[in-house]
């Protein structure tokens, strides 16, 4: 029997939804919005019975299906999903139905939902790719969509945001494509054969260190833009801004995740050696990121610009850990990916009702809201202490373990690093302090309460805020083994001594 | 006198016919439609198109028969060692074919449009596709200059033909002085060629310098300005900069219909035969022109892009992103100028005909949009012209925006497996630099098909916008879209089996 080619339809259905979406008449607006969430709640299914069959403590890629794709070039529909991208493929499987049903684009649904399942399957193909040609080919396709959805939804100033960010991308894009065709063509001498595969190379390519290390920097520019790490980040603040929010969940949620998810894939896994090497200079970059982000995010007026800038802080943590090459770090970066993902797509959804209510996002212009919106202010406040990383909610968790987990290796980054901790709870809680407390003023008085729907909407993720917060360990039993087999293989193939993991930590992580 | 005496002893080379049939189609084809029309009223509605279309479909037809017989009989030289009947010929005479075939959709309604309906745009695109094929084919520098300017005076006229339009006239003069120019360098460079070597025959002038390594001082220079003449002027037919400076204005000025032809046929005639002149003639220069051609395309790649990122007219942009292809196949040539001296079995020589193929197709659908968009008078070609498409028609921008990302290497699409096939042998002969290059100009280039998209999808509409004539999509020039599209999406998802036939 023929095995059901699950991964493989976590790309189709999606891309079916988007071309039906487009064939369907303007004029079923309903038929048009039932099939775009039939086939990303389809979507969503699949995904999570995909994580229901993820077999625990198996640190292999799982449902792999492997196809000839392009004969000629050694390219083949290669996919395969282990413990560090399960939980990407969830979150991504489960923030678009959120987001299609939840957030209203206010004009030509049609086209925003069919871009939208569109971009759903390439960030969708990006995280189960495991052939480096295929692995690009979602990569960059995923800008089409974003760029469309930027443009044509987007506020005042999206025409430059949208561009900014497609041009920005591609030119990472362009050294990664070099970088790929290099790759694939330099293993030939130790595949026998060209091939794009991306286990095949790993496993078997023995790069000269300096040809490792050109290679790796091609890639690893490609992922810094799009994570973006400091000082390449200054596309997401525009982009973030002028996306309608829908856009700007998702970019946050899922699509800056494909790069921290590249680095530890494509950078990490397939230049051990040269990933070892350039230890010290993303360590900084991350943690100038870390500071950077906070500082700028203290300065903004603008609610969408300082979560924005908050994101370029919290993916700060994600590459630190990433870099500091224990398992705790790197598990716990894995589950900062997701948690960033539920806890800032939550905040740009809270900060799109605001907007949409008010007209603005100028923080000196709100001013008393948890007078008028007790609950609206109450959903805020845990969304916002999860974005802190306060013990007991999501946020925390992650965090905790990056830092734990690089103090042995990485000791003085983590030093400054955390620094930036405290300086997440200071422009946050100040936002909050300006935004939700004192009086309202005349403008003010009439902000709306949360309605049903947008609770209904904010409902799951504050369940899964709370729930990664208390009991994260099933989620770590998936990562980590896969996360183990990841360092066994930079261990074998550069000259990094992995030190031993600290166990204690990550059993009581989440209850600290 | 002595010449003519002796004309009875002179034998005429046996001529394999078969091995001509396309040649002799097209220009038979030509013959009758000039005559006949000439002799007959006009032809009912779209039958002056339909004919050149099947003229030009049998054309390719007998083209793949030659490929059939090519894969059994192997390649060989025609016609006393003046042509070629190798794949790489029957390649582009393919590609030239389908050029004329999209050029005829496209020229159809536009004609009746402007008011100049005739046969003699279509007679002129046949002619020239005959010059494309024998230039591409040639195995003699001079058969080559012949087929150059069987295409290159077709050319010309083709660009002034919009007798209403002043753009036109002066697109085509300048084409033609510019031209000419460019025709001068090459013939001069032919004549060097011929002057060190002995010969005019590629193969001939190959094995002088292959068995003559060392050149006297006079003769070595006398070689070496000849392959830099040869390489100037087949640069300016290509529009590579720095000799590009009349493919705005010509692209431009010229009818839209005309313009997709220049960029397509023209372009992949120039381009085989550079390949056959620097490979098959001259490998043994290729340590000494492979700077000179690197140079070329990293000015080309990124003189094309940077300039189209300014321009405000859609035909002037494509006019520049014409040149940043250049670019991208002149990576290809500097490739297959690392192993010259395996002709045209080098690395990179595939790919830069499946370029050509691609690039083919790809430029005839973005012309139909712009000649569809163009309205009567062939003038609503700025960017305004195209505000609020993805409004009033959004099947056809929807078509635009396929091409317009395919032309810009966006996965998924031809252009992104042409892309790759260039930087991937640029990259297997270690020519890192220039690939990245490339890649990072197909960056900037990205810039102006956005745009193009911004325009269609984005702009806010402007006061007038509805006085403006409503954009007509004939049938005819629905079926090129469709097809450039299609072909486009095809060759994306499934590109295996071109990239197994290209030679």
């Amino acid at each position: 029997m023929i095995e059901f080619p699950i991964l493989t339809m976590l790309v189709l259905v999606p891309v079916i939804g988007s071309v039906l979406v487009a064939l369907i008449s303007k004029r079923y607006p309903d038929l048009v919005k039932v099939t775009a969430l039939v086939t990303s709640v389809l979507t969503a299914g699949m995904s999570i019975w995909l994580l229901a069959a993820f077999k625990t403590n198996n640190a292999d890629f799982q449902f792999a299906s492997q196809h000839e794709w392009i004969k000629a070039w050694g390219i083949s529909w290669h996919l395969g999903v282990d413990g560090i991208s399960i939980f990407l493929v969830v979150l991504t499987g489960v923030l678009f139905p959120l987001v299609i049903v939840g957030i209203d684009p206010h004009h030509d649904h049609k086209r925003y939902l069919s871009w939208m399942l569109l971009l759903e399957a390439g960030v969708m193909g990006s995280f189960i790719s495991l052939d480096l040609f295929l692995f690009f080919v979602f990569f960059e396709i995923v800008l089409v969509p974003m760029y469309f959805l930027i443009g044509g939804w987007g506020y005042d100033n999206r025409v430059y945001a949208a561009t900014k960010f497609f041009l920005f991308t591609m030119i990472g894009s362009a050294f990664m494509l070099v970088g790929i065709i290099a790759t694939a063509v330099l293993a030939k001498a130790d595949n026998g054969h060209v091939t794009f595969d991306l286990i095949k190379i790993a496993e078997n390519a023995s790069f000269a260190a300096s040809t490792g290390r050109w290679l790796f920097f091609a890639f690893a520019i490609a992922f810094a833009v799009k994570v973006p790490l400091f000082p390449l980040h200054t596309w997401l603040p525009d982009a973030h801004t002028q996306a309608p929010t829908g856009g700007s969940v998702i970019l946050a949620g899922v699509l800056l995740k494909m790069g921290t998810y590249g680095l530890l894939r494509f950078g990490v896994f397939l230049f051990p050696e040269a990933a070892v090497w350039a230890r010290p200079l993303f360590l900084t970059l991350a943690v100038a990121g870390i500071i950077w982000g906070a500082i700028a995010a203290t300065m903004q007026t603008d609610l969408k610009r300082l979560v924005a800038y908050s994101s370029v802080a919290h993916l700060g943590f994600i590459v630190l850990g990433t870099f500091a090459l224990t398992a705790t770090a790197i598990t716990g970066g894995v589950m900062q990916m997701v948690n960033h993902g539920i806890s800032t797509g939550a905040l740009f959804i809270l900060v799109g009702m605001i907007y949409d209510r008010r007209h603005t996002r100028e923080i000196s212009k709100l001013r008393g809201l948890q007078k008028v919106a007790p609950i609206f202010a109450a959903v805020f406040t845990v969304v916002m202490l999860s974005s802190i990383g306060v013990p007991g909610l999501n946020g925390f968790v992650g965090e905790f373990m990056v830092l734990i987990g690089s103090f042995g290796t990485a000791r003085w980054w983590v030093v400054v690093a955390t620094t930036g901790v405290i300086l997440a709870a200071l422009y946050l809680l100040w936002a909050y302090q300006r935004v939700f407390h004192g009086e309202p003023d005349e403008d003010n008085k009439s902000f709306a309460e949360l309605k049903w729907k947008e609770g209904m909407l904010l409902l799951p993720f504050i369940g899964l805020i709370v729930f990664c917060g208390l009991y994260p360990k099933p989620m770590i039993d998936r990562i980590q083994p896969s996360v183990d087999k990841l360092l066994q293989h930079v261990s074998q193939h550069s000259d990094f001594k992995v030190p031993a993991p600290a166990e204690p930590v990550i059993s009581n992580g989440g209850e600290g | 006198m002595g010449a003519l005496l002796a004309a009875d002893t002179l034998h005429g080379p046996k001529v394999d016919w078969f091995a001509l049939t396309p040649l002799i189609i097209l220009l038979g084809g030509a013959m009758v439609l000039l005559l006949v029309a000439a002799l007959t009223p006009a032809w009912p509605k779209r039958a002056y198109a339909l004919f050149t279309v099947a003229v030009g479909s049998a054309a390719a037809v007998m083209s793949f028969i030659l490929w059939d017989r090519i894969n059994h009989q192997g390649a060989k030289t025609l016609v006393g060692d003046a042509m070629w009947l190798d794949k790489p010929g029957v390649w582009i005479a393919i590609t030239v074919c389908i050029g004329v075939v999209m050029a005829a959709l496209l020229t159809d309604d536009y004609l009746r449009r402007e008011g100049i309906d005739g046969p003699e745009l279509y007679v002129l695109y046949l002619l020239a596709a005959l010059g494309a094929i024998v230039m591409a084919s040639a195995n003699d520098l001079i058969v080559l200059f012949l087929g150059l300017e069987i295409l290159s005076l077709a050319l010309y006229v083709m660009a002034a033909s919009h007798r209403k339009r002043a753009d036109s006239q002066e697109s085509g003069l300048k084409y033609f002085i510019l031209g000419g120019f460019s025709s001068a360098f090459l013939l001069y460079g032919i004549a060097l060629i011929y002057g060190s070597s002995g010969s005019t025959n590629l193969g001939k002038i190959e094995s002088y310098f292959r068995l003559n390594p060392i050149l006297d001082h006079s003769k070595e220079t006398l070689a070496l300005a000849g392959v830099a003449l040869l390489i100037v002027g087949l640069a300016f037919k290509v529009a590579a900069v720095p000799f590009h400076f009349w493919s705005p204005d010509v692209y431009e000025g010229a009818p839209t219909p005309v313009t997709a032809f220049m960029a397509s046929v023209g372009k992949a005639a120039a381009f085989a035969a550079m390949l056959r002149v620097l490979l098959q003639g001259l490998p043994h220069w290729a340590q000494d022109y492979r700077p000179a051609i690197w140079t070329i395309a990293v000015l080309t790649l990124v003189g094309g892009s940077v300039m189209a990122v300014v321009q405000t007219n859609v035909k002037r942009m494509l006019a520049f992103s014409s040149i940043s292809h250049a670019g991208y196949l002149l990576v290809g040539v500097e490739a297959a100028a690392h192993n010259a001296g395996n002709g045209l079995s080098s690395t990179g020589v595939s790919s830069v005909l499946m370029y050509l193929l691609v690039y083919t197709v790809l430029v005839g659908g973005t012309f139909a949009v712009v000649t569809a968009v163009g309205r009567t008078g062939d003038g609503a070609t700025d960017l305004a012209g195209f505000r609020g498409l993805g409004r009033s028609k959004p099947a056809l921008a929807l078509g635009m925006t396929v091409l317009l990302l395919a032309q810009a290497g966006v996965p998924l699409t031809s252009g992104f497996v042409a892309k790759f096939g260039v930087i991937g042998d640029a990259v297997r002969v270690h020519s890192y630099a220039i690939a990245i290059i490339a890649m990072v100009s197909a960056v900037i280039a990205a810039f102006l098909y956005l745009r193009i998209m911004i325009s269609m999808w984005i702009a806010e509409p402007e006061a007038g916008d509805d006085a403006r004539e409503a954009v007509r999509v004939p049938a005819l020039l629905c079926v090129a879209i469709t097809l450039s599209v299609g072909f486009t999406l095809a060759i994306g998802f499934f590109p295996d089996w071109l990239i197994h036939a290209a030679p």
